[in-house]
């Protein structure tokens, strides 16, 4: 047993920030490290909403319901306790973010007031204008600020992940990070490490993802052993402004509260997804709307003045109904675009946003489905010790996420990862202080000579053009339309870019503030994971959810109603699937 | 006209103790371009308009919808976000500078690790008692979560401090940012049981008496947060706290 174990935490978005918040709450001191200044974190960009069955609406919700269409939405292929547990936890969530202080919009009565959102038809969705990441994860940046004046959480602002450290046994026994600034390489003990380090959408270049969302630190721990799981789902969200840097997201709650998708048709306005979809018109699922907008766009050819393009129109809503629920958003498309969304419909198109695909983790429940709480199995990964919470997960939202529902997977993740490191670690015969310190050194020794090597890479290749052209052809190939040998072409495509790799022109030797030695690093990872998504993707011959093949375009329960596990070797991913927890609720055909 | 070319300058610096210089570059003009985009444009070519080469620039940025505050530096002249800094509505050369009343780190990249700090000395928080079901939250005036709001959303960017005459590398005043956000927790219903904690700190050393009334920082806040009204309504509210102490109110 160990009484006062060392637990680290890599990465402070929503998640991270709640498994600190639980541990330190548990009297546990806790290191955090992030790439970034926690408060800058990719939790920042959610825009929409957080869902929670309050039914303040008289609506008749409930969080049985939430479950359903979380499920129903993710097209079965969620395991379901953890799902159930999430909704069922959700209004006690946003009661405690309420307490915390998020300024969420209210009622005139002074209560919370919720939205509408995708893939339901309930006012579900509790919002703080159209900045609620941004609002929700200043609260738990503020919680663990006070944690960390009262000495319990010691903060590594600029420290990059470069993997764990593994014991004899195979156990996680701390990390290997390195600082940013003095390009140190270090080793840190820990008797539990968590991984909420995010998506991966940087993979295809452009995205609705911020700059350090690459995938990077779960694709080393992936090639250290841990199981990634579902990587072919990628969600596009239908509505993003393209740019030449990144798309910038146009929530999901723009349509929630009546935008509406058209494009010119006969000299007219074309409400084609209102038109197909009558019950829910424009807020089906994501990758049911990013599918029809693609198929008006690139087959139809119907695109607003021939091109990506379809009108997002909030024009005929009142511009003080549009400044209180959406002023971030609008905000950001007068900056960006130079238009006033209020009076001329924005120009919009699908953009990949969210890896529902992550490292594969294990969970507990009892014979009713229900999670059990504190149980050292939850969010644990396939490496004893080390667990991982957030979009770095493959639970929660099975083959396409619901709007809405990631702030709340990200919370929910913390809530339970937390308990689950303090018992696992409480419950370990003997410290990581006791582990001989060779094995640390040894893992350092390793990280540090794979630094040697980039800073010593003297080709002609430059790093961030060949991720530019990673993402181009992971975009092209790998997103919303998928077709096998096209997906064969873009891993050989990998493989170039990966033998490219060893002849980059790193193109930089100082020891300080080194961000191409950090990147290139990255990017090998990146193309590690790349290999995961686009393999994944070829061998799942169905369609389910954000995952679409023309050739097979039915989903094929018998053969693939299968978590997709994908373990690292030399030669690359190999394959292996798993059944899913579908105790609760009977798969049946998705319709909208 | 429509430019052809994209002429940056960006103000170069391998560490605090290392000496300045400018590299001018020259880049293809695309539409609807921003600062970030020229600044990755170079990384992907870092070739300077005299032919020589150079190694990449190094800046900070992250979510590039101007709401995580990274890439704040001095554009023209002019302290604000990378981001949001479109190449059209900009005059060339574009002159790239890191701001200067935080420790420089490389390049455009500086520390900004005393706001955090501000942050922790002010209490910026809401005491709650536990991450537990302990039911809904107090109710909120929905006129006072609109100015709530409004306050929440201050990034930390730093663009209210490189403004500020009262700031320099070795003052200790406080800022601005740190100033909205003491007012931001007074007013939440259970924040302000503990606003006294957070008055004491502004009295004291950098506290609010250090503020010049410049009010240069209200007009740089990209999120315009009104700093200046926050700071007379701290101003108010410690200058009660004080005359409350004094009489034993």
């Amino acid at each position: 047993m160990v009484a006062q174990p060392k637990t680290i935490v890599v990465g402070g978005g929503l998640a991270g920030l709640m498994t600190v918040i639980k541990i330190a709450e548990a009297g546990i001191p806790c290191q955090l490290f992030s790439f970034v200044p926690v408060k800058r974190s990719h939790s920042v960009c959610a825009q929409g909403g957080i869902n929670a069955s309050v039914n303040t609406k008289g609506e008749g919700d409930s969080p049985q319901i939430h479950f359903y269409e979380t499920i129903k939405g993710g097209d079965f292929l969620a395991n379901q306790p953890l799902a159930k547990g999430m909704c069922e936890a959700a209004p006690g969530i946003v009661y405690l973010l309420d307490r915390m202080g998020v300024p969420f919009n209210r009622t005139p009565e002074g209560l919370l007031d919720f939205r509408g959102f995708g893939g339901t038809l309930f006012s579900r969705t509790a919002f703080a204008g159209a900045t609620t990441g941004q609002q929700l994860l200043y609260a738990l940046d503020e919680q663990v600020r006070r944690y960390e004046s009262e000495g319990l959480v010691e903060k590594f602002e600029y420290w990059e992940l470069l993997s764990v450290v593994r014991d004899g046994d195979g156990v996680c026994r701390g990390i290997v990070a390195q600082d940013l600034r003095s390009m140190e390489i270090r080793a840190f003990r820990a008797d539990a490490v968590c991984l909420a380090t995010g998506g991966n959408g940087v993979l295809f270049g452009k995205s609705t993802l911020s700059m350090v969302c690459t995938g990077s630190a779960a694709s080393a721990v992936y090639q250290q052993g841990a199981t990634y799981a579902n990587g072919e789902f990628i969600q596009v969200h239908p509505t993003a402004i393209p740019g030449e840097d990144k798309h910038r997201l146009m929530s999901e709650s723009a349509r929630a509260e009546g935008g509406r998708v058209w494009v010119p048709k006969d000299g007219k306005p074309w409400y084609f997804l209102e038109e197909k979809y009558p019950r829910y018109k424009n807020l089906v699922p994501r990758d049911i709307a990013t599918r029809e907008i693609y198929y008006v766009c690139r087959v139809l050819k119907l695109g607003v003045d021939g091109k990506d393009v379809v009108y997002l129109d909030l024009s005929h809503i009142p511009a003080e109904t549009l400044d209180r629920k959406l002023g971030g958003i609008l905000e950001i498309y007068e900056k960006f675009v130079g238009d006033d969304p209020r009076k001329v419909p924005m120009k919009v198109f699908p953009s990949v946003h969210y890896s529902m695909g992550g490292l594969w983790i294990d969970y507990e429940a009892d014979r009713s489905g229900d999670i059990v709480v504190g149980s050292p199995r939850n969010h644990q990964t396939n490496i004893p010790g080390l667990f991982a919470a957030g979009e770095v997960d493959y639970e929660y939202h099975g083959a396409n996420r619901l709007g809405a529902n990631s702030l709340l997977s990200c919370f929910y993740a913390g809530m339970l990862t937390g308990p689950a490191m303090v018992s696992y670690a409480k419950g370990l015969e003997r410290s990581c202080e006791t582990v001989e310190p060779s094995v640390f050194e040894t893992e350092r020794k390793r990280q540090e000579q794979a630094c040697q090597r980039i800073c010593a890479l003297s080709g002609k290749e430059n790093p961030f053009v060949i991720h530019k052209e990673l993402g181009e052809i992971l975009t092209d190939n790998v997103t919303v339309v998928r077709y096998n040998d096209k997906l064969q072409a873009t891993d050989n495509a990998i493989l170039a870019f990966m033998d490219r790799w060893k002849r980059i022109d790193i193109n930089d030797a100082a020891q300080w503030a080194n961000q191409a030695v950090s990147f290139t690093r990255q990017l090998w990872n990146m193309l590690e994971l790349a290999r995961v998504v686009t393999l994944g993707a070829l061998r799942r011959d169905e369609s389910r959810g954000a995952h679409y093949k023309p050739d097979f375009p039915d989903r094929n329960d018998n053969q693939w109603l299968k978590t997709t596990l994908a373990r690292w070797t030399p030669s690359g991913p190999e394959f292996d699937y798993a059944p899913v927890d579908i105790s609760l609720l009977k798969p049946e055909m998705r319709k909208y | 006209m429509v430019p052809q070319t994209i002429q940056l300058k960006i103000k170069r610096q391998d560490g605090v103790d290392a000496p300045a210089r400018w590299e001018e570059f020259s880049l293809p003009y695309r539409p609807n371009m921003n600062v970030i985009s020229a600044l990755m444009e170079v990384r992907r070519n870092p070739m300077m308009t005299d032919g020589r080469r150079t190694t990449p620039p190094v800046w900070d940025a992250n979510c590039l919808e101007e709401v995580c505050g990274a890439c704040s530096m001095i554009i023209n002249g002019k302290v604000r976000q990378a981001c949001s800094a479109l190449i059209d509505q900009l005059s060339q050369p574009i002159v790239l500078e890191p701001m200067t009343k935080f420790p420089l780190v490389r390049d455009l990249l500086v520390d900004r690790k005393r706001m955090f700090d501000a942050l922790k000395r002010v209490h910026a928080w809401v005491p709650i008692d536990g991450t537990y079901n302990l039911g809904p939250g107090p109710r909120v005036d929905p006129n006072v979560q609109a100015v709530a709001y409004d306050l929440a959303r201050c990034m930390t960017c730093g663009c209210c401090l490189e403004v500020c005459p009262q700031i320099t590398p070795t003052s200790t005043f406080l800022g601005a940012a740190a100033i909205s956000q003491v007012r931001l927790f007074n007013l939440h219903p259970t924040g302000k049981m503990h606003a006294r904690e957070r008055l004491e700190a502004l009295m004291g050393e950098g506290g609010i008496v250090d503020c010049g009334n410049a009010q240069n920082c209200v007009h740089a806040c990209p999120k315009e947060i009104p700093l200046t009204e926050s700071i007379s309504a701290i101003g108010r509210q410690t200058t009660g706290y004080l005359l409350k102490r004094m009489f034993g109110g």
